[in-house]
């Protein structure tokens, strides 16, 4: 029978939601057992919310001064020590698990599975390739352990009201000194976190400039979105990195995605084909978006954007 | 700082429209275009911008694939890398199978860096890099989007989720990159022809003494679910009844 273990990710106050989509994509393999590892320097809050989610069986903290930061050469060789008991290992397929599980998978010598968008068995797993192009059915050795990380987009988060046991472990693992972590910049916002966001408004080249931007963010904050750039945007500076949305950006899946000014190419439809309505604002007529759109409007976007804010207030 | 590997993989170009084989078998490659993967080429300005900023490093590009793999490593030697090795193969091989290979290659060449894009715009796994660190018990940086070096180390800007991640890594490290790392040249014509006369050697994982894994099997490849075609609306009026009628705001 697996015995899943999910790493979870959390910022030492909050899990990441993304977690609790790992959870739900676990549970759908009938029988599974599900547990979390949380590894930082005080994890006694986190541990708490992460054994509130329904259908955890334990949580696993592993508390050490040097789990500050989730450098990959420092958590791989712990998990590594964790993952015996375990058939799978899970980690969401953001930026902190892409770097850190195949990292895992290599030193357990086990194949990783990435972007899992859903589980057929429990060796036999479906991804996305080619940037979305095409689906293809994986199967593994059943002989080795099974890493993935999941595509949190495909999964919805696991409800509250389980009480899992928490168990503190503390692993004789010695780790290495040669990746320091140095600091990290965010642009954090009042805004709704792209990732989790029912609703996103995103802006592309056509922007122009980030004072145009301002546009946007006003519009986002009426209707309560968060905002997301495509990477011609990014490049060009109009937005930050962490709003890139697409092949190599974020995967999302909000209820409702307005792309203002993005052409559609197929790096960035990647990034938003789980979203339930898709809107495009382009002046461009035959632009590829408007073949994914569930609603188009041809124009130009800086006459449409202040008559929009204006007429959703009414 | 001596050497640089730099390890690329052939891949359908990112203009292809890919298409998946009517008999599930995976997807069409006959008469598509192939190109180095976009970032594997980032990795290899990264290295040439190193080499040519006075270090003067030798660049050894490296690739894993089939013979005809060995166009890319020549564009590779074109965009000024100083010589290549292909590891000629006719079979699938898997992000473990990959890094073991670049491990053998690591061993045999002690490079001080080893660069490879973050992820391949083919399989999407993002794997190879981080594998081939932990394999070889080195620093890994992964989605650099900067990289400054000094006396026996990097410090590397990452792009993750919440933004940019500084980190230091000791030498030798594999960077994995990102796309805003630096923008690739253009290969020059002359630069082609001095590019066939750089050595490329090719050699096979039997004589390397890789053991491939056989880990993973592709068993079937399916189109994506499509979108229903949408609607279109004449202004915005329209457009805030609709999406008011949805439920939408
Ligand atoms: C390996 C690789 C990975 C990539 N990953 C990503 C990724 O993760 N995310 C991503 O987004 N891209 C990615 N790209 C880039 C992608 O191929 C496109 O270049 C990019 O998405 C284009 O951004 P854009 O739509 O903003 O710009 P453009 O393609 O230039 O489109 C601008 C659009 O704005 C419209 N427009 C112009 N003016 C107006 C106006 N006044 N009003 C209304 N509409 C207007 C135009 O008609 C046009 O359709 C990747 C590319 C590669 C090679």
């Amino acid at each position: 029978m697996a015995n899943i273990l999910i790493i979870g990710e959390h910022d030492g106050k909050t899990l990441n939601p993304a977690t609790l989509k790992c959870v739900t994509c676990a549970r759908t393999l009938a029988g599974a057992k599900v547990s979390i590892a949380l590894l930082g320097t005080d994890t006694a809050a986190v541990a708490a919310q992460a054994a509130a989610v329904q259908g955890v069986e334990k949580v696993l903290r592993i508390d050490r001064p040097e789990n500050q930061h989730p450098l990959a050469a420092s958590f791989a060789p712990q998990i590594v020590a964790l993952a015996a008991a375990y058939s799978h290992v899970f980690g969401p397929s953001t930026s902190f698990g892409k770097d850190l599980m195949p990292r895992v998978a290599a030193l357990l010598d086990a194949p990783q599975v990435s972007d899992l968008m859903s589980i057929d068995g429990a060796y036999r797993f479906r991804r996305p390739i080619y940037a979305g192009n095409a689906i293809v059915t994986v199967e593994a050795d059943p002989a080795r352990k099974l890493i993935a990380t999941v595509r949190v987009a495909s999964f919805e988060a696991a409800a509250g009201g389980g009480s899992a046991a928490i168990e503190s472990v503390s692993l004789e693992v010695a780790l290495p000194s040669h990746t320091r972590y140095v600091s990290v910049r965010s642009g954090a916002t009042d805004r709704p976190d792209l990732q989790t966001a029912s609703k996103v408004v995103s802006g592309g080249r056509a922007l122009g400039s980030a004072e145009n931007f301002k546009l946007l963010y006003s519009f986002a904050d009426k209707i309560g979105a968060a905002v997301g750039a495509s990477r011609a945007a990014v490049d060009a500076g109009y937005a930050r990195n962490e709003m890139q949305v697409g092949q190599t950006g974020k995967i999302i899946s909000p209820e409702m995605y307005i792309a203002i000014g993005i052409s559609g190419a197929i790096q960035h439809l990647t990034g938003i084909k789980d979203a339930r309505t898709i809107v495009a604002i382009n002046k461009d007529a035959e632009a590829p978006i408007f073949e994914v759109a569930d609603v188009g409007l041809v124009g130009d976007l800086f006459q449409i954007m202040p008559e929009l804010e204006r007429l959703v207030g009414n | 700082m001596k050497k640089i590997m730099v390890c690329i993989k052939r891949v359908v170009d990112y203009n292809v429209r890919v298409r998946v084989k009517p008999d599930g078998s995976g997807v069409m490659l006959d008469g598509v275009k192939m190109s180095i993967n976009p970032f594997d080429e980032i990795a290899l300005e990264e290295a040439l911008r190193i080499k040519e900023r006075g270090t003067n490093a030798e660049v050894v590009v490296v690739s894993i694939g089939i013979a005809d793999t060995q166009q890319q490593l020549r564009t590779a030697l074109a965009m000024g890398a100083d010589r290549a090795i292909l590891v000629q193969t006719d079979q699938p091989v898997e992000p473990l199978s990959a890094a073991r290979t670049f491990l053998a290659l690591v061993n045999k060449e002690n490079p001080d860096l080893v660069f490879l894009g973050k992820q391949a715009i083919d399989d999407d796994a993002n794997q190879t890099g981080q594998m081939l660190a932990a394999l070889w018990g080195r620093p890994q940086a992964t989605y650099a989007s900067k990289l400054e070096l000094a006396e026996g180390k990097a410090t590397v800007t990452r792009e993750v989720d919440v933004g940019l991640e500084t980190i230091e890594v000791d030498l030798p490290a594999v960077i994995t990159v990102d796309l805003r790392l630096n923008e690739p040249r253009y290969v020059k014509l002359p630069d082609i022809m001095k590019a066939k006369k750089k050595p490329l050697d090719i050699t096979t994982f039997e004589a390397l003494g890789v053991n491939l894994v056989q880990g993973l099997k592709n068993v079937k490849t399916e189109p994506p679910p499509q979108r229903q075609k949408g609607i279109m609306v004449k202004d915005v009026a329209e457009l805030v009844g609709v999406l008011k009628q949805k439920g939408l705001i």
